[in-house]
């Protein structure tokens, strides 16, 4: 059960106001139509799953309704950080920097 | 191998049953092999015990970091069923299931395959719609399958809430009377013993800490304990880990580690003697021998591999579950668990070729492997034997999200089981 800082709200919440929308930063491609069947599968389907550091896309969803990023470790499940669209994580894994 | 029979559980109560031949060797590996499987689950023992039984293959391997059978395995609620609406995944399933109908005997082992029959309720008319259409695509393929009236459902389950009380009333339901359970545990621990018997090492607490590989073709991989072990073909059987494991190949899987959560409550009394999905109300629930109702529902929406959820998950299961039979609401919960599990975007498994040469992946199950096991097992073993794979497994090759060949099954593998 996390305990979750809405960084727009300014305040720690339930989990359950919120909802997991997967890997955060993901750029759509500028040009989908020049894109490769191999380009586009990534962007559609290939998500970073590590074991350990990870940026995901949270929704304040039963709250102010607006989206977020935290920096979790997805085998201890601590929460290192959150941060608002646009910003970037202070947090990074060893092998990303 | 010791040959199990009711004479032999005779001749041993003489002694005790303290004579018993230990059930599986514990070998040190060889330096090398011509098959490594990594992952000593159900699915990576199965894959064993047909290469070497099926195949002819017995120069094999199999590295597990924990136990035998010590993850999804020995965390799964045990359903077994091949109600798939595609052709591709109704034929993958449809084999295990033909498979699991005669394992006990192959094995030698009482796997406890006890085909209970499995209802998918419908409380829409969408759903009604959906299962008419998945029963018939169902009989078109072989597979056996009813489309019930609430009616019909109420004579197979007389303690679900098929009134219109209900929130969601019970408008029907599909019905497989092949389907059931089985003993998960004496799954892995049958293979196992199958596969040890013919020749192959069964090699536990040992980490693969990399996959080594030359010139783009994987020729072993590196242990903490027993440094490099080689092979000539290896094939990856890691459920939730496998996203690592395909780092280490230098190549990555459209695979999100999920945390999956079961429970099961005290034992009771004989009362459910069937399985029961809602993928509408999401939950389900069968009764084990032993007596305690096996309880699951879906994955928790974040990414993890604590083998741990979140309560909340739980709560939403149980809701699901007491919805459908009000009567369970004084019925206490015993344990409660997870598992990871390693989903894909269509709900589909990968078995597969890599971008590495001779390297094979076995994985994305998901939330449904366990009733796979025998079949699963199979093809990958006439894959790895043949170094091509197996009919049955072309659809699912992991290039078929750059290709978009999907198969989808989000509707028949609704509910997380």
């Amino acid at each position: 059960m996390f305990h979750i800082y809405c960084p727009h709200c300014c305040e720690y919440r339930e989990e359950e106001e919120f909802h997991a929308s997967g890997q955060a930063h993901i750029p759509r491609p500028l040009d989908p139509d020049a894109c490769t069947d191999q380009e586009w599968g990534e962007y559609m389907y290939f998500r970073k799953n590590p074991r350990g550091i990870h940026h995901e896309l949270w929704v304040h969803a039963a709250g102010c309704r607006k989206f977020f990023n935290i920096t979790r470790d997805t085998q201890t499940y601590e929460i290192k950080e959150v941060y608002k669209i646009g910003e970037q994580p202070s947090v990074v894994a060893n092998s990303d920097q | 191998m010791q040959h199990y029979s009711g004479f032999g559980l005779l001749k041993h109560s003489f002694s005790h049953h303290e004579n018993w031949q230990r059930v599986w060797r514990n070998p040190t590996p060889k330096k090398k092999y011509d098959v490594i499987i990594v992952g000593g689950g159900g699915h990576g023992l199965a894959t064993a015990y047909y290469l070497a039984k099926e195949f002819g293959v017995t120069n094999v391997a199999v590295i597990e970091k924990g136990f035998l059978g010590g993850g999804n395995t020995a965390r799964n609620t045990t359903i077994v069923r091949s109600n798939y609406l595609w052709d591709e995944a109704a034929h993958l399933y449809e084999h295990a299931m033909k498979l699991w109908e005669g394992l006990s005997q192959d094995l030698n082992y009482n796997v406890m395959f006890s085909q209970r029959g499995c209802l998918n309720l419908g409380h829409t008319l969408q759903d009604m719609r959906d299962i008419e259409r998945r029963v018939n695509a169902n009989r078109l393929n072989g597979i056996d399958g009813e489309v019930l009236d609430a009616q019909q459902v109420q004579e197979i389950v007389p303690v679900l809430d098929c009134s219109d009380r209900a929130r969601y009333p019970v408008m029907g339901a599909s019905w497989q009377p092949r389907a059931g359970v089985a003993r998960h545990d004496a799954v892995a621990w049958g293979f196992a013993r199958g596969a040890d018997a013919h020749g192959v090492d069964l090699i536990q607490q040992t980490e693969v800490q990399d996959l080594i590989i030359e010139d783009g073709t994987v020729v072993g991989v590196r242990t903490a304990q027993y440094g490099e072990i080689r092979a000539d073909r290896v094939g990856c059987v890691v459920a939730g880990n496998s996203s690592v494991l395909a780092k280490m190949g230098g190549f990555e899987l459209p695979l999100e580690s999920h945390p999956l959560q079961a429970l099961v409550s005290e034992p009771i009394k004989p009362i459910l003697d069937t399985v029961v999905m809602s993928n509408h109300v999401h939950g389900y629930a069968s009764q084990s021998d032993k007596g305690d109702l096996v309880i699951g529902a879906g994955i928790d929406g974040y990414n993890g591999y604590g083998q741990r959820g979140s309560y909340s998950t739980i709560e939403h299961t149980i809701q699901a579950v007491l919805e459908m039979f009000p009567v369970f609401s004084r019925v206490r919960m015993n344990r409660q668990w997870g598992g990871i599990v390693d989903t894909c975007p269509d709900a589909c498994p990968i078995i597969s070729e890599t971008p590495v040469k001779n390297l094979f992946f076995n994985c994305g199950w998901g939330t449904g492997g366990f009733k796979a096991t025998p079949g699963s097992g199979h093809v990958f073993a006439a894959s790895l034997a043949k170094g091509e794979m197996h009919e049955l497994a072309k659809p699912f090759s992991m290039f078929r999200f750059h290709n978009g060949a999907l198969v989808d099954e989000h509707g028949a593998a609704g509910v997380a089981h």
